[in-house]
C-alpha cells in the first residue's frame, strides 16, 4: 500500500508543535514520545501500521478547535480517530501526522424522550448510546458488529450500517446534527433537534467523510422505543440460488424483516465447528428476523415460512423462545471468529444488488478455486451488502499479496454487476486505489471538490478515499505551502 | 424553454449557456429560479425496476405519477409520501421526480421511514461547468465516496441538474387506519402525538389540525393494525375522546395533510417551519394574529398561513429551526428570501460549495437563495 512521503519540514517542526499543543492540552493529552505513539500505529486493518508524529487526547469541543488551528498553522495533517475499530484503515496514520482522539469526550449532553433524540459527545461508543437510554425502553438503531467498542465519532465518518439497517438505516439516516470542527478550528453547528437542513444538505455529505472534512465532536442521534419482541427464523437450503430468491419472494411479499442474514457451506461448516449452533448440512442459510408482539410476530413468520417453504427448504426452524433464538443467532454472530480459528482472513464489504445475488456467489466460488484461497460468505443478504471472508495466512510470503489480488477482483465484479466498493466499511486505505473502477475522474472530483471547500490545504485526513494519483495536486498545496 | 432530450445533450446546453438558466422538471413547486427554463421532462422513463431489490431506476424528468402507477402494480411504494404542491400552488404540470429529489419533497411518513433524501440511493447530473457527474449507486447500502446523493437532494437545482435517480422503494401496506384525539390545544396535542411516536407501535404519522385533533396513523397488516389501534387507545385514553378511521377515512385524512389541504384557496403565504417536536406548542402561540396552522411530523413541521408580507421568522424568533416561504408573490420572496439565512461559518460552507459545482452562478439563481 503506497503512503505519501512523510513531509521532512513538518518532521523538522515536532518539537515546535508538541510545545505548541501543551500549550492548550493537559500535559496528559499530548503523547509524543516514540514509544507510547505506537499505540495509534493501526486500526482494525492490522496488516498496515505506521506510528503517528504526535497523537492528542482533547476533552472539549474548544480543545478540538485548539488542537486543529495550531495543525492548521503549522501545516501539520491530522487523522482524527473514533476508537481504530475500522476495517478499511480510515485512522491509519502517516508518520509526519497528529493523531486526534476523541477518546476523552464520551458524555452524553441531553436526552430527551418526548423529542425521540439523544445529544452526545462522539468519542461515546455506539452501544453506551443505546446503554443510556435502554433502562427507559429506547435504543440507537444503528448497530455495527464493533458496536461494543466503536465510537459514534467513527460511526459517522464511515456511515456505519449493521444488521438491521434494512428496517431502521444506517448511521446518516439517524444522524440529525452535529457540532464540526474545521481543519483551521473553525466550530460549526450543523442541524439539531429538527429534521432536514434548510439549506444544502451539508450534513448529508459530513456523514461518511472518513474524517476529512471536520472532526465530529458532539452529534445529534435519532432514538426510538424499543419493538415489544423480536424472534427469527432459520432456513436451509441446498442452493444459493434457491436462498437468494426466497431472500427476493420475502421482500416482495410485503414483509419487512429487521433483518436477513446469509451464510454459505464454508462459513456453515467453519461455525458448526467452532460453536457448534446445530446449523443443518446445508449450502446456503438464512436467518430473518421480525419484531413486534408476540401475535404479530407469530403471524409474519407464518407468512416468511409459507414463501420459504415453496422453495423446497431442507431446514425450517422458527424460534418459539429467547433460548431457541439466541442459538439461531449463535452461529452468526461467532462466523467471523470461526473463520478466524481457521486462519487468517480479509473481510470484504462489497454491495450488490439483492437479484446479483446468486451469479456473483457462483463467481467467487470459481475465483476462490483459481487463486487456491478458501473463501466464506456471510453477509446481510436483504441489503445485498456481502462480507465474503478470504482465508490467506500471513507467515506464507506472498498469501497477503494474493489475497489482496483476489479480493479486488470481487470487488471489480460487485461494480461490474451495479453494486459498490464498499457498503459500511468505507474506501479509507483499503479500497482507496479501486476508486477509479467505480468512478470517473470527473466523478472523483465533484467528491474532491467539496474537501477543498472544508479543508483547502488538505490537511485533514489526506492520504484516503481519493486515489493518490487522483488527490496528488490538491496535497502538494500544503507542501509548496511551506 | 430548453428540453434536453438526452444527458449528453443537458451537458452541452448547461456549458453553453450564457445566461441564468432556470431549472425546473414539472414546475410544479415555484421553486425555479429567474432565467432561461431549462426542463428535465425530455430525460423521462423507467430504465430498471427490481421489485425483489427494492430499487427503481429513473430519468429525473419521470412524472411521479408514472413511477407511482409502476410501483403499485407490484403493492410497492414511494414510502416517504411526496407532497403534490399543485393545488397548495395553483400550479399546473405534471410533478416530475428530479423536482421531488431536487426539492427534498417529504410528506407525514418522513417522521417515521425518512425524508426523500433517505430514500435516493443514486444520482446523474450536470454540474454548472456542464460536467457529468454520477454518485451513489442502485444498492442500498453505499459508503463508496461521498454521499453527493445527499448534497444534490434539496439542492434546489443550484448545484446541478438532475438527469437520472435511483432509489430504494418499499412494500405497501395491506392496510392502514388513524386515530383522531378530540383536542384543540396543541400542547396537548404535541404530548400525545409524542407519547404515541414514543412507542413501539410504529406509528407512521402524527399530524394535529386545530378544528379536528391530533391524528396518528398505523399501516401493516390486517391484524396488526388492529392490535396496535388497541395498544394506542389504552396509553392515548387521557388525551381527549377518541375516534377511529378506517382504512378510507384514514387515506383521504392523510392525503390532505400531505398536500396541506386546510390552506388550499385560502389567500396569505404559506410558511414551512421545521423545528423541534416539542418547541412547536411555544411556536404556534407567538403566531401573529389571525395566522393559521397545522402540525405534522409530530409537531416538528409547522404549516402556517399569515397575511401577506408578514416576516414569520422574525415573529417566531428566536427558534431552532428552519422556515421556508413556500407560497408569496416575488416581491415578498424577493425581500424576505425563500429559504432560512444560515449562520456565517455554515452559509460560508454553503456559498463555498455552490461555487465549486456552479462557479459561473448560472444554475437557478434568484429567487430561490436565502435571504
Amino acid at each position: 500500500m503506497e503512503m505519501p512521503i512523510p513531509n521532512a519540514a513538518v518532521l523538522a517542526r515536532k518539537d515546535r508543535v508538541v510545545a505548541r499543543l501543551l500549550q492548550v492540552l493537559p500535559a496528559d493529552a499530548v503523547i509524543s514520545d516514540v514509544a507510547e505513539t505506537r499505540a495509534y500505529e493501526c486500526d482494525a486493518l492490522t496488516a498496515y501500521k505506521c506510528a503517528p508524529m504526535v497523537a492528542v487526547l482533547p476533552a472539549s469541543t474548544q480543545e478540538v478547535s485548539d488542537v486543529l488551528r495550531i495543525c492548521h498553522e503549522e501545516g501539520v495533517p491530522v487523522v482524527p480517530r473514533g476508537s481504530g475499530t475500522s476495517l478499511a484503515g480510515g485512522a491509519l496514520p502517516t508518520a509526519d501526522c497528529v493523531i486526534l482522539g476523541v477518546a476523552r469526550m464520551n458524555d452524553v449532553i441531553e436526552t430527551d424522550y418526548a423529542n425521540r433524540i439523544i445529544r452526545v459527545q462522539t468519542g461515546r461508543t455506539n452501544l453506551s448510546v443505546t446503554g443510556a437510554v435502554e433502562e427507559d425502553g429506547f435504543f440507537y438503531a444503528p448497530d455495527p458488529s464493533s458496536q461494543l467498542a466503536c465510537a459514534i465519532a467513527g460511526n459517522i465518518a464511515m456511515n456505519s450500517g449493521g444488521a438491521h439497517c434494512l428496517k431502521y438505516g444506517v448511521t446518516t439516516n439517524n444522524l440529525m446534527g452535529v457540532t464540526l470542527v474545521q481543519m483551521d478550528g473553525t466550530v460549526v453547528e450543523i442541524g439539531g433537534g429538527y429534521l432536514d437542513a434548510g439549506g444544502l444538505d451539508l450534513l448529508g455529505v459530513i456523514c461518511g467523510s472518513e474524517g476529512q472534512l471536520g472532526v465530529v465532536t458532539e452529534a445529534t442521534l435519532r432514538i426510538l422505543h424499543k419493538p415489544e419482541g423480536a424472534r427469527p427464523v432459520l432456513m436451509g437450503f441446498d442452493d444459493n440460488e434457491v436462498a437468494g430468491a426466497c431472500v427476493s419472494d420475502i421482500i416482495k411479499a410485503g414483509v419487512l424483516p429487521v433483518a436477513i442474514e446469509f451464510m454459505d457451506r464454508p462459513c456453515i461448516e467453519a461455525t458448526e465447528a467452532f460453536a457448534g449452533a446445530g446449523y443443518p448440512d446445508c449450502e446456503a442459510l438464512l436467518i430473518v428476523e421480525v419484531e413486534g408482539s408476540d401475535a404479530e410476530i407469530d403471524d409474519q413468520l407464518a407468512r416468511i415460512m409459507e414463501i420459504a417453504r415453496r422453495h423446497n427448504p431442507v431446514e425450517l426452524r422458527e424460534s418459539k423462545s429467547p433460548e431457541e433464538s439466541a442459538r439461531i443467532w449463535l452461529g452468526r454472530k461467532s462466523a467471523f471468529g470461526a473463520m478466524g480459528q481457521i486462519n487468517d482472513y480479509m473481510c470484504l464489504d462489497g454491495t450488490i444488488p439483492v437479484s446479483s445475488l446468486p451469479f456473483v456467489l457462483r463467481r467467487i466460488g470459481e475465483m476462490s478455486a483459481e487463486y487456491g484461497l478458501r473463501v466464506g460468505n456471510v453477509f446481510h443478504a436483504g441489503d445485498g451488502n456481502m462480507h465474503p471472508l478470504i482465508l490467506f495466512d500471513a507467515n506464507k510470503p506472498g498469501d497477503l499479496e494474493l489475497c489482496e489480488t483476489f479480493g479486488a477482483e470481487v470487488l471489480k465484479l460487485c461494480v461490474e454487476v451495479g453494486g459498490c466498493l464498499t457498503g459500511e466499511h468505507g474506501v479509507g486505505i483499503e479500497k482507496r486505489d479501486l476508486m477509479h473502477v467505480q468512478y470517473t475522474m470527473d466523478d472523483l472530483e465533484a467528491q474532491m471538490a467539496v474537501k477543498d471547500v472544508f479543508d483547502p490545504q488538505w490537511l485533514l485526513n489526506p492520504a484516503k478515499v481519493f486515489p493518490l494519483d487522483a488527490s496528488d495536486a490538491r496535497r502538494r498545496i500544503e507542501m509548496a505551502a511551506q | 424553454m430548453m428540453t434536453p432530450q438526452s444527458e449528453e445533450e443537458l451537458a452541452g446546453m448547461i456549458a453553453g449557456a450564457t445566461g441564468p438558466l432556470a431549472v425546473q422538471g414539472g414546475g410544479t413547486r415555484g421553486f425555479a429560479g429567474a432565467g432561461e427554463v431549462l426542463c428535465s421532462a425530455g430525460l423521462a422513463g423507467i430504465t430498471l425496476y427490481e421489485p425483489g431489490a427494492l430499487t427503481l431506476v429513473a430519468g429525473a424528468g419521470t412524472p411521479v405519477p408514472e413511477i407511482e402507477a409502476a410501483l403499485a402494480a407490484e403493492h410497492q411504494r414511494l414510502a416517504f409520501e411526496p407532497m403534490d404542491h399543485r393545488a397548495l400552488l395553483g400550479t399546473t404540470g405534471t410533478p416530475t421526480i428530479g423536482g421531488v429529489m431536487a426539492a427534498n419533497v417529504s410528506g407525514p411518513r418522513r417522521i417515521a421511514v425518512g425524508a426523500a433524501r433517505d430514500f435516493a440511493l443514486g444520482v446523474r447530473f450536470v454540474d454548472g461547468s456542464g460536467r457529468i457527474v454520477k454518485n451513489g449507486g442502485r444498492v442500498m447500502k453505499n459508503v463508496t465516496g461521498y454521499d453527493l446523493v445527499k448534497l444534490m437532494c434539496g439542492s434546489f437545482g443550484t448545484l446541478g441538474v438532475l438527469s437520472e435517480i435511483s432509489m430504494k422503494v418499499l412494500p405497501a401496506p395491506e392496510t392502514e387506519a388513524s386515530l383522531v384525539i378530540g383536542t384543540d390545544r396543541a400542547d396537548h396535542a404535541v404530548a400525545a402525538l409524542s407519547r404515541a411516536l414514543g412507542s413501539p407501535f410504529e406509528v407512521t404519522g402524527a399530524a394535529f389540525l386545530p378544528n379536528r385533533g391530533a391524528v396518528v396513523r398505523i399501516e401493516g397488516f390486517e391484524t396488526s393494525v388492529a392490535y396496535r389501534l388497541g395498544a394506542l387507545e389504552g396509553i392515548l385514553g387521557g388525551f381527549g375522546e377518541i375516534e377511529r378511521l378506517n382504512a378510507d377515512a384514514s387515506q383521504t385524512l392523510w392525503r390532505g395533510v400531505r398536500d396541506v389541504r386546510p390552506f388550499v384557496d385560502r389567500d396569505g403565504d404559506v410558511w414551512r417551519v421545521s423545528v423541534k417536536p416539542g418547541d412547536a406548542p411555544r411556536i404556534v402561540a407567538a403566531l401573529p394574529e389571525g395566522a393559521d396552522f397545522m402540525l405534522d411530523w409530530g409537531g416538528g413541521l409547522i404549516w402556517v398561513l399569515c397575511a401577506a408580507g408578514t416576516d414569520l421568522r422574525a415573529k417566531i424568533a428566536p427558534f431552532a429551526g428552519h422556515a421556508t416561504l413556500v407560497r408569496a408573490d416575488a416581491d415578498v420572496r424577493a425581500r424576505l428570501g425563500v429559504f432560512q439565512p444560515e449562520a456565517p461559518a455554515l452559509a460560508a460552507l454553503t456559498q463555498g460549495v455552490r461555487a465549486r459545482f456552479d462557479p459561473r452562478g448560472v444554475l437557478n439563481g434568484g429567487g430561490v437563495k436565502a435571504a
